[in-house]
C-alpha cells in the first residue's frame, strides 16, 4: 500500500501543474496515467501543433509545453505510475483507497481528479464478433512479437504504428497491410519502404478496403475485407492488428459516486470539490458555471484544489499563503536556498 | 439561421436552425444531438464529431484541410462521404444539409 497526502489522476498539464502547487506548499504526491507517457492530450492529440493561449508564453507546440512542465517539476521528488488506469476508488475511515489495473494500491485523503476527457483506450475494429478474438489472435498492440513468427498477419492502419510493424513482422511472418485508403499517413521514410518489400514480394498491401468480417469460432481462421466499390476478398490470417489510434473514455470514474453530466464532473469552485469529500475534479474533466477548457484554467483549478488538500493532509497545521518571491520555505523546497 | 438535419443512429431526425458561422459539429453539442463528443473541441484532433454526408451535398461542401483525411483514419467505419462536423462551417449554401452520425461512435 503506498501512502501519499495526494493522488494525483492524469499526467496532462493540469495534473503536473498541479503537482508542482502539492509539492510546492509541502506535500507529497504521485501521478497515475493511463498513456505510455507524460503530457496527457498535448502529447498524444497534438504534440506538433502550435499553442497560442498560454499565459506569458506566446507560441509553444503540446509537446514544449510538456517539456516545459516536466522541468518545472525538477526540484520535486515525484512518483508517475504510466500505463497503469485508475479502476478503483473507496472510502476508508477518511481515507481514500485507490486500486490501479496493474493491481497497486494507495492510501490518500486526496484524490485529484485531472483525466481530460478520460483515458486513452485503442479505437477497435467495427465488426462485433472481433470482440470474442481479442487478446487472443486480435491485439491493438504488439508486447510479444515472438508470437507471430512464421504466422500469418493481417495489420489494419495507415499510420507510423501500422507501418513500422508491417515492416518489422514482414521479418518473419507473412504480412498484408490492410488500409482504407491510397495514402498513409506514416513517416515518407516507412511508406517507402513498405512499397519497396511490397515490390520483393516480402508484404501484400491492400488499400481502399476495410475489415468487415472475421471468421472462426474460437481460433481466427481468415478475414472478409470490403473494397470501397464493394468488391470482398476473403484473407487466410491467423492474427489481426489493428492500429487506429487512441479514443478518450470516461471509463470506471463514471462508477466512483460523483456527478457527472455530459461526460464531466461536477466542482464548486472554491476548492474544486466533486460532491465527495477529499475527491477533486479539475481540467477538461470538470464543470462549473462558466467553465472555459483552456490549460489556464485547468492550472488556475489545480492550485486551489492543492490549497484545499493541505487541510485533510495536514489537520493540525495552518497553511499559509507564500511567494515563491519571498519566502523561504519556499525557495528551499525549490532547491534555490540550502 | 441555416436548417441542418442530424440523423442519429436510432434513425431519429433532428432539424437544427444553426448560426452562420459556427460548425456542424458546433451545432450538434449546442443542441445535445447525441453521437458528436467532439472530445478535443474542434481541433481536428480526435475524429469524435465524424459524419456521413448525404451524396448529393459532398460537393457543395468545402473541400477537405490537410490533415482531416489523416483524422478521418481513425474514424469509427469512414466511408467517401465521411466528413468531420468540426471543418463544416455553416452558411447559407449548406440550408437543407443532411448528416448521419455513425452508430457506435463515441
Amino acid at each position: 500500500m503506498n501512502k501519499t497526502d495526494a493522488l494525483i489522476i492524469g499526467a496532462g498539464p493540469t495534473g503536473l501543474f498541479t503537482a508542482h502547487q502539492l509539492k510546492l506548499i509541502g506535500l507529497e504526491c504521485e501521478v497515475v496515467d493511463n498513456l505510455d507517457k507524460i503530457g496527457g492530450q498535448c502529447i498524444e492529440l497534438y504534440p506538433d501543433k502550435p499553442i497560442y493561449d498560454i499565459p506569458a508564453v506566446p507560441e509553444c507546440t503540446g509537446e514544449e509545453l510538456t517539456n516545459n512542465l516536466i522541468h518545472q517539476l525538477k526540484p520535486f521528488d515525484i512518483k508517475f505510475h504510466l500505463s497503469e488506469r485508475v479502476d478503483e476508488v473507496k472510502k476508508d475511515n477518511g481515507n481514500w483507497i485507490v486500486k490501479t489495473s496493474k493491481g497497486k494500491t494507495f492510501s490518500t485523503p486526496n484524490v485529484i481528479i485531472a483525466g481530460g476527457v478520460g483515458s486513452f483506450e485503442p479505437r477497435k475494429f467495427a465488426p462485433k464478433e472481433c470482440e470474442k478474438f481479442e487478446n487472443k489472435s486480435l491485439f491493438y498492440s504488439v508486447k510479444d512479437k515472438t508470437i507471430f513468427q512464421g504466422k500469418t498477419v493481417s495489420i489494419f492502419g495507415g499510420g507510423d504504428s501500422a507501418l513500422d510493424w508491417a515492416v518489422e513482422l514482414s521479418k518473419s511472418s507473412k504480412v498484408n497491410l490492410i488500409h482504407r485508403r491510397d495514402e498513409f499517413r506514416g513517416a515518407q521514410a516507412t511508406v517507402d519502404k513498405v512499397k519497396e518489400l511490397e515490390k520483393s514480394g516480402k508484404l501484400n498491401i491492400f488499400t481502399k478496403y476495410q475489415l468487415s468480417k472475421a471468421n472462426g469460432s474460437k481460433q481466427l481462421e481468415s478475414i472478409d475485407i470490403k473494397h470501397d466499390e464493394g468488391e470482398i476478398k476473403n484473407l487466410k490470417t491467423d492474427y489481426l492488428l489493428g492500429f487506429f489510434g487512441l479514443i478518450m473514455q470516461l471509463g470506471p470514474i463514471a462508477n466512483w459516486g460523483l456527478n457527472i453530466d455530459k461526460k464531466t464532473i461536477e466542482v464548486d469552485t472554491e476548492k474544486f470539490e466533486t460532491n465527495q469529500k477529499g475527491i477533486y475534479a479539475i481540467g477538461d474533466i470538470c464543470s462549473y458555471p462558466g467553465k472555459l477548457k483552456l490549460i489556464l484554467s485547468g492550472f488556475h483549478e489545480g492550485a486551489l484544489a492543492a490549497r484545499a488538500c493541505f487541510k485533510l493532509a495536514r489537520p493540525d497545521e495552518k497553511y499559509r499563503f507564500e511567494f515563491t518571491t519571498t519566502s523561504s520555505n519556499l525557495l528551499k523546497r525549490l532547491g534555490k536556498k540550502e | 439561421m441555416t436548417k441542418i438535419t442530424y440523423i442519429t443512429h436510432d434513425n431519429k431526425t433532428h432539424t437544427i436552425d444553426v448560426q452562420n458561422g459556427l460548425t456542424v459539429m458546433e451545432g450538434a453539442v449546442q443542441n445535445d444531438i447525441p453521437g458528436i463528443d467532439a472530445d478535443c473541441g474542434g481541433g481536428m484532433a480526435c475524429a469524435t464529431c465524424h459524419v456521413y454526408v448525404k451524396e448529393e451535398w459532398l460537393d457543395k461542401l468545402p473541400k477537405k484541410e490537410d490533415g482531416e483525411e489523416d483524422m478521418l483514419d481513425m474514424a469509427f467505419e469512414p466511408k467517401k462521404n465521411s466528413r468531420l462536423s468540426c471543418q463544416l462551417v455553416v452558411s447559407d449554401e449548406l440550408d437543407g444539409l443532411i448528416v448521419d452520425i455513425p452508430s457506435k461512435q463515441g
